[in-house]
């Protein structure tokens, strides 16, 4: 895990940001992507779909052919897991956006809510992994 | 090519851009993550590049983008009109943050490595979309980026 790959690592996936806007103008948010799934419209927009697919078809092969080894393996035991996705999923929810939405696309194009949210997710991450690390 | 398969074909290419570029740029992995979130232990900091690098294309891609007036293959662009700043937007986040620094995962790295079928993973994104569905029906969003199904010329 090196810094150059953190760099060319987001240039793709603001490529890919960029890509959906200028083609389909559509916002590469993963959240708003995924809860989209759950409603019937999606059939009328495959397009969900197939962004999802290749969200995770990707990631194996790129992995494999790069020489990057196995996918890594999550962090937590599965009820820490179950909790936290379970507050991902309505945060993004209630909030509007994740990390790509808010944080890469929002920002992007200079949304006040966008800006508020990525501020606010990022605080309560930090004081989140300093509470479990350091003082519990 | 129609419509259809013409936002089908650029769903699947930023698609695989989007997972390619979480592979290699560190977010899979939970310990690199919460190495970032960490600065008061062993701080990682390489992660806010993610985002400088993301940032530096999207920031002035989107800007050309907008300048075009319209997207080259759909009718208008479908971006959130929401303005105001609430309880909802700052609750929600909040909660997403606490999330994401319990798991050190967020949706996007969590599917990028769901091929993986790890317990944890697959535990992680059926809790997130459940989440996201109990959100959607307490609470209907206050402004559908997509009020119209089919924003594309019906070609």
């Amino acid at each position: 895990m090196t810094w150059i790959q953190a760099v060319v690592g987001g240039a793709l996936i603001g490529s890919a940001a960029v890509l959906l806007m200028v083609f389909s103008g559509r916002i590469a948010g993963i959240s708003g992507i995924l809860a989209s799934v759950l409603s019937p419209a999606v059939r009328a927009e495959p397009w969900r779909l197939a962004f999802l697919a290749g969200l995770v078809v990707a990631p194996p092969l790129v992995t494999f052919g790069l020489g990057l080894g196995p996918l890594p393996s999550p962090s937590g035991s599965l009820p820490l897991l179950a909790v936290a996705g379970l507050l991902v999923g309505l945060g993004a929810g209630f909030g509007g956006g994740c990390t790509s939405g808010h944080g890469v696309c929002g920002l992007a194009r200079l949304s006040r809510r966008s800006v508020v949210a990525t501020g606010t997710f990022m605080a309560t991450a930090f004081v989140t992994v300093f509470v479990v690390r350091h003082v519990l | 090519m129609g419509f259809v398969m013409r936002s089908t074909a650029v769903g699947l290419v930023a698609g695989l851009l989007f997972g390619a570029g979480l592979a290699v740029s560190g977010m899979t992995d939970p310990n690199v993550v919460l190495g970032f979130l960490d600065p008061a232990g062993t701080w990682n900091p390489a992660l806010a590049l993610v985002m400088a690098g993301a940032l530096a294309v999207t920031g002035p891609g989107y800007r050309l983008a907008f300048r075009r007036g319209r997207p080259l293959w759909a009718e208008r662009f479908s971006v959130p009109t929401a303005r105001r700043t609430d309880v909802r937007l700052i609750g929600g986040a909040a909660l997403f943050g606490i999330g994401w620094g319990l798991a050190g995962y967020c949706p996007g790295p969590a599917l990028a490595v769901l091929s993986a079928a790890w317990p944890g993973t697959l535990v992680f994104v059926a809790a997130t979309v459940g989440g996201l569905a109990v959100s959607r029906t307490l609470s209907p969003a206050p402004s559908d980026p997509n009020p119209n199904p089919n924003p594309g010329p019906t070609a």
